[in-house]
């Protein structure tokens, strides 16, 4: 980083990174730490989830299902409302990067929905007695799905970049609409599933070693995320550059080093 | 006006109306979007009539009655104020007990018993070890018998 401010060629600010061929080396510099940091964390938070954590006094040992289940859906949705703020960006000012961030975020969004969804079933069977309900929760949270696997179909579906980009921005702000339906609809209607145990407006009704192993699993899911995006980004950038004289100068660098 | 400030008026603008556009559609289905009635809208004749439909609160405690079958199952639901009497044919959620939360769908009888198909066992929002919630029953225990 030092090295790279001394550099007078070189704009000092963030934005620098805008460019995908310099977002390329930072990615792929600061991927395999998000994913040190997820294994350690995920790690922990299940040690802690698993071994450390009582059982619920009402529901057993069911309970644990929440380690996975409510990092998974928190991602689910905040990964969405990345996706959105980026593919907002790209459309207005128009930046390559933009566009791809979001494409790389979908896949990984889209396996924590459904990851949330599955446990939630298996989770629901036991608990509630069925394995669906068409409560306004659990509607939106497959309606998010839907979004997720759409995004990636019409991206993918498009030839052209450009119209693909724009294409799939429309789609992430669209469904970003139902992201504070899924979250508030414990709060709007009446709902088979619960409301929120730990919220921004109140104390979280959950005993601490059961939060904190929940929490350490949410970060563990950002980091991960961070990584695995990170690394879907630097292909997306390679493919989308081939053409470039600076993707044929790293392609034949790696030549070199195998 | 550059090029960029226009694009950012425009989708800001489409991104609002949209939203509008959300608003309005779910304050009209707002009927739809509710999962189950509570009693008192059914005292109050709110619920659906002779379709089927789901109410939710809290088991009555005291009022689960087994039928000598042992599939027939009687029990009261409630949310504190109104109380709707439900019958029900076959095996219940593990954790359907009196004093915690349900959900019974089916059809209102004209004997004004309602005739459930479906019982859902409601979870709380509450997670705590089993020595916490017994500490927490003591509590209240303690907390009734100074009232009286």
């Amino acid at each position: 980083m030092m090295k790279d401010m001394h550099k007078p060629e070189r704009s000092k600010s963030l934005f620098r990174f805008a460019a995908p061929q310099m977002f390329y080396p930072l990615a792929g510099r600061l991927a395999p730490w998000f994913a040190g940091i997820a294994a350690i964390l995920a790690a922990i938070g299940l040690w802690l989830g698993f071994f450390v954590a009582p059982t619920d006094a009402t529901q057993g040992d069911v309970y644990r299902v929440i380690y996975i289940h409510v990092a998974a859906a928190w991602m689910s949705m905040f990964v969405y409302m990345v996706m959105a703020f980026w593919s907002f960006v790209g459309l207005v000012m128009n930046t390559r990067l933009s566009f791809i961030m979001s494409q790389a975020l979908a896949p990984t969004g889209a396996m924590f929905c459904f990851v949330a969804l599955l446990t939630g079933s298996l989770w629901g069977k036991p608990t509630w007695g069925a394995y669906w309900v068409w409560d306004a929760r659990l509607t939106s949270q497959l309606l998010l799905l839907f979004l997720y696997l759409g995004f990636m179909a019409l991206t993918r579906a498009i030839e052209d970049p450009r119209r693909a980009d724009k294409a799939g921005a429309i789609i992430a702000l669209v469904g970003a609409v139902n992201v504070p339906i899924i979250y508030f609809s414990v709060k709007w209607w009446n709902t088979l599933h619960q409301g929120a145990s730990v919220s921004l407006d109140k104390a979280p009704s959950m005993a601490t070693t059961m939060l904190t192993g929940m929490l350490v699993m949410a970060l563990a899911a950002w980091a991960y995320t961070i990584a695995v995006t990170f690394w879907r980004v630097r292909s997306l950038i390679l493919e989308r550059e081939r053409h470039t004289d600076w993707v044929a100068a790293e392609l034949n660098a790696l030549e070199g080093k195998i | 006006m550059k090029p960029r400030s226009k694009r950012l008026m425009l989708l800001g603008g489409a991104v609002a109306l949209l939203i509008g556009a959300v608003a309005l559609v779910l304050t009209a289905f707002q009927e739809n979007l509710v999962f189950f009635h509570t009693p008192t809208e059914v005292a109050e004749g709110k619920a659906p009539t002779g379709r089927t439909f789901r109410i939710g609160g809290l088991v009555e405690p005291g009022s689960i009655k087994r039928a000598a079958d042992g599939l027939t199952v009687q029990f009261a639901i409630t949310d504190t104020a109104k109380v709707i009497p439900v019958t029900y044919k076959g095996s219940l959620p593990d954790l359907f007990s009196e004093g915690k939360g349900a959900v019974v769908q089916g059809k209102m009888g004209a004997d004004g018993q309602f005739a459930a198909s479906e019982v859902l066992a409601k979870h709380d929002e509450n997670y705590m070890p089993p020595e916490a919630q017994h500490a927490v029953d003591q509590a209240q225990k303690t907390a009734k018998t100074v009232k009286q």
